[in-house]
């Protein structure tokens, strides 16, 4: 009886609360403040149309999936907008979780943006994310070290091997992402796709896919990875970076290469603004694409970022897509770049003077966008990224003939439940 | 010997009206209590049960298939279960030891001290007054390579804890016995208190040293209290996971069973393999509690006021 009496409270405590203006509740993963600020442009520019309000999601994008399944299983109303991250959007597609946009809505939100982000917010022929913006790693070092080396990498790609060397002999690091976690499969599938290879073969066959990863180029990107795990170029932490952890290091007096996202020289920026990094650090930052596993062959630099997608069991889907143009409308791309450094996923957003002058690298974010290889689009994308880490892990024991195949059959197993992840 | 059912009366104990209608009295003073657990606990237990029959996903529930008992095989065969099993045991084990001796120390010291009695219990019990997840935090950026201070008091140089699976347990052990000890001595302080003060008067009267008092008289006659700690820290330990999840994620082979739960259930969507982990984590608990209450014939309700 007592249970019953507090399920009423909860319920009606629940239910209250309805008001003229629709109130868009939109589930943003954490940044410096970007998103809120598209938020509150948009519902005053809306003339009392709707409201939004933020809500923000785990740092990590794996609790953030975790947080959005959870809530839409349960078909909660409540999300009425999301930033999503591209790898989960077939999932959340294929388990009815999103409300696609109509052809016409399609045709309007991909217009003058990337090809990257529209592929990435599409599945089975329909956008289900709206792009908003997107995401790339490129390398960057330390300007000193490389000309201590006699290298440009600028100018002159350069191979994972020649760089782990080269930082080995100079007493500098490397910095990846190597914690486990989806991080570690971004560094992992960019490196297999630069080696030409693929992780899955079919991904779209969801439960009855056939890996691919165990093949030359899977063999080629763990050796790579054990190259460096065993390698002085290595950070003490390897097995423990993740994205902050590796700017941080980058940063400081080994730091020497790095691969990371677009913001680290946005934030880099902003540390010496504030007074917490000294500006003669951020002049020696330099930036290029990303390493090569074979020389010669371009490489293929990880995709990420974020598209909008709108709640399927929302109250206020129409509302909901009025907003989506606003925030994603050239002008609020460019603004959220300016102000999150995170790059935008429209074309146009790159010739803007003001984003060239605090991206001075905005052409290669471009061609690495254009180029880039995203990650293996699944249903079961998070069982699949946890078996290739889990494969893979810690990078000093990776051993480039057993870690590909291992990860191809846990792949199998896993998809036919026939083992534990 | 042996004893049957749980309401079989200890030997020597004789069954009076007393005993028997403070059985009842207590029975119906629980009810309320029970009909809520019940609704809160069974429930979700049973569901638990019935879901790990089941191949099923949370974000594919059209592909939902029965399969018997599939998931429990799958479960047991799996090196990884084991592994699991494994770390969980060794954490289990080593804090539950470290635990009682520290534990047993404080315990004496509170019971003992004389002077400033409240600042001393007040401050042997503040770690356990912080929240899990806070402590986990705090000592994860002791041993960490940047924030920590770990490395620089003990000249490790950049030694990285959580690269490393011994490592990486040791630190969470460390954790999870800074936490709970004082929880330890606080349960043993109470079987302390419980020693008769004449018991140990009349021993010293008779010569008994400190330690044969100690191992005579005290420890015999607190034996239940000290069974009861150890039981209830078992259990605690054995269910291990904010530690797990804040310092390494379960990254270097330091999984406990409750990760491995977490992780099938929660991140993967798995409900049938997920319930089915669980599920056995919920049989070894009671089968470690049915050996010490069987096994070591502890008796939780002998723990009372004579």
């Amino acid at each position: 009886m007592v249970t019953i009496a507090l399920l009423g409270t909860l319920l009606t405590a629940c239910g209250g609360g309805e008001s003229g203006v629709a109130t868009l509740n939109w589930y943003i993963n954490p940044d410096n403040g970007g998103q809120a600020e598209l938020a509150a442009k948009c519902s005053a520019a809306s003339n009392g149309a709707y409201r939004i309000e933020t809500s923000v999601l785990p740092n990590d994008a794996t609790a953030q999936r975790e947080q959005l399944v959870r809530r839409l299983a349960a078909k909660d109303a409540s999300i009425d907008l999301m930033s999503l991250d591209p790898p989960f959007i077939p999932e959340f597609a294929e388990a009815g979780f999103l409300r696609e946009y109509t052809e016409a809505e399609a045709r309007e939100l991909n217009t003058g943006a990337l090809s990257g982000p529209i592929e990435s917010g599409t599945w089975d022929g329909k956008l289900m994310g709206a792009p908003f913006w997107a995401n790339t790693q490129l390398l960057w070092f330390r300007r000193s070290v490389a000309q201590a080396a006699g290298i440009d990498p600028a100018r002159t790609p350069v191979t994972w091997s020649q760089i782990i060397d080269l930082a080995a002999s100079a007493g500098k690091t490397v910095e990846v992402q190597g914690n486990l976690y989806e991080g570690y499969m971004v560094w992992i599938s960019a490196l297999v796709s630069s080696a030409g290879g693929k992780i899955l073969e079919n991904p779209e066959a969801g439960k009855n896919v056939k890996p691919a990863i165990d093949s030359d180029a899977g063999r080629k990107a763990a050796t790579v990875v054990q190259q460096l795990g065993r390698s002085r170029a290595a950070d003490p932490a390897l097995s423990t970076t993740d994205e902050e952890a590796a700017r941080a290091a980058f940063q400081g007096d080994t730091g020497g290469f790095m691969v990371n996202w677009a913001y680290v020289y946005g934030a880099a920026q902003e540390a010496v603004a504030a007074g917490t990094l000294d500006k003669s650090v951020l002049d020696d930052i330099g930036w290029a694409r990303y390493p090569q596993v074979d020389a010669g062959v371009p490489s293929r630099p990880p995709l990420g970022g974020i598209n909008l997608g709108i709640g399927a069991f929302s109250n206020h889907k129409d509302e909901a897509v009025q907003a989506v143009r606003c925030i994603t409308s050239l002008e609020s791309q460019t603004q959220y770049m300016l102000k999150s450094k995170n790059p935008g996923a429209r074309a146009a957003v790159y010739d803007n003077p003001e984003v060239r002058t605090v991206f001075p690298m905005a052409d290669d974010l471009r061609t690495s966008l254009a180029e880039g290889a995203p990650r293996p689009r699944t249903p079961y994308y998070t069982d699949v990224s946890t078996a290739v880490q889990r494969s893979f892990h810690p990078p000093a024991s990776v051993d480039p003939n057993r870690a590909p195949d291992r990860a191809a059959k846990l792949i199998v197993n896993v998809l036919k439940d026939k083992v534990l992840l | 010997m042996t004893i049957t059912g749980t309401a079989a009366p200890a030997i020597g104990v004789p069954v009076t009206d007393r005993t028997r209608n403070e059985k009842r009295l207590g029975w119906k003073l629980t009810a309320p209590a029970v009909i809520v657990m019940l609704a809160v606990t069974a429930y979700p237990m049973l569901n638990a049960l019935y879901l790990s029959l089941f191949s099923y996903r949370l974000t594919d529930p059209a592909a939902r298939e029965f399969i018997g008992l599939r998931n429990y095989g799958v479960v047991l065969s799996d090196g990884l279960w084991w592994q699991t099993v494994f770390t969980t045991v060794i954490i289990t084990v080593v804090t539950v030891a470290v635990e009682l001796l520290i534990g047993f120390g404080f315990a004496m010291v509170m019971h003992r001290i004389i002077f400033g009695r409240k600042v001393v219990r007040t401050s042997i019990l503040i770690p356990y007054g912080i929240i899990t997840v806070v402590s986990a935090f705090a000592w994860r950026y002791a041993f960490a390579l940047d924030s920590g201070f770990i490395n620089t008091w003990f000249n490790l140089g950049d030694f990285a804890w959580f690269s490393e699976r011994w490592s990486s347990l040791v630190a969470i052990c460390l954790s999870e016995i800074w936490k709970t000890t004082p929880f330890m001595s606080l349960l043993l302080l109470a079987g302390l208190a419980q020693v008769p003060e004449d018991l140990q008067e009349a021993a010293k009267v008779d010569g008994a040293t400190w330690r044969q008092r100690l191992t005579r008289v005290t420890l015999p006659n607190m034996k239940g209290a000290i069974l009861v700690a150890v039981l209830f820290r078992t259990l605690d330990a054995y269910r291990l996971f904010d530690n797990v999840f804040v310092m390494t994620a379960g990254a270097q082979k330091t999984e406990t069973v409750s990760f491995l739960a977490y992780r099938q259930m929660i991140s993967r969507t798995a409900l049938g393999l997920g319930s089915a982990v669980s599920v056995l984590l919920f049989l070894s608990v009671v089968a470690i509690a049915a050996l010490f209450i069987k096994g070591f014939k502890v008796d939780l309700s002998s723990v009372r006021g004579r």
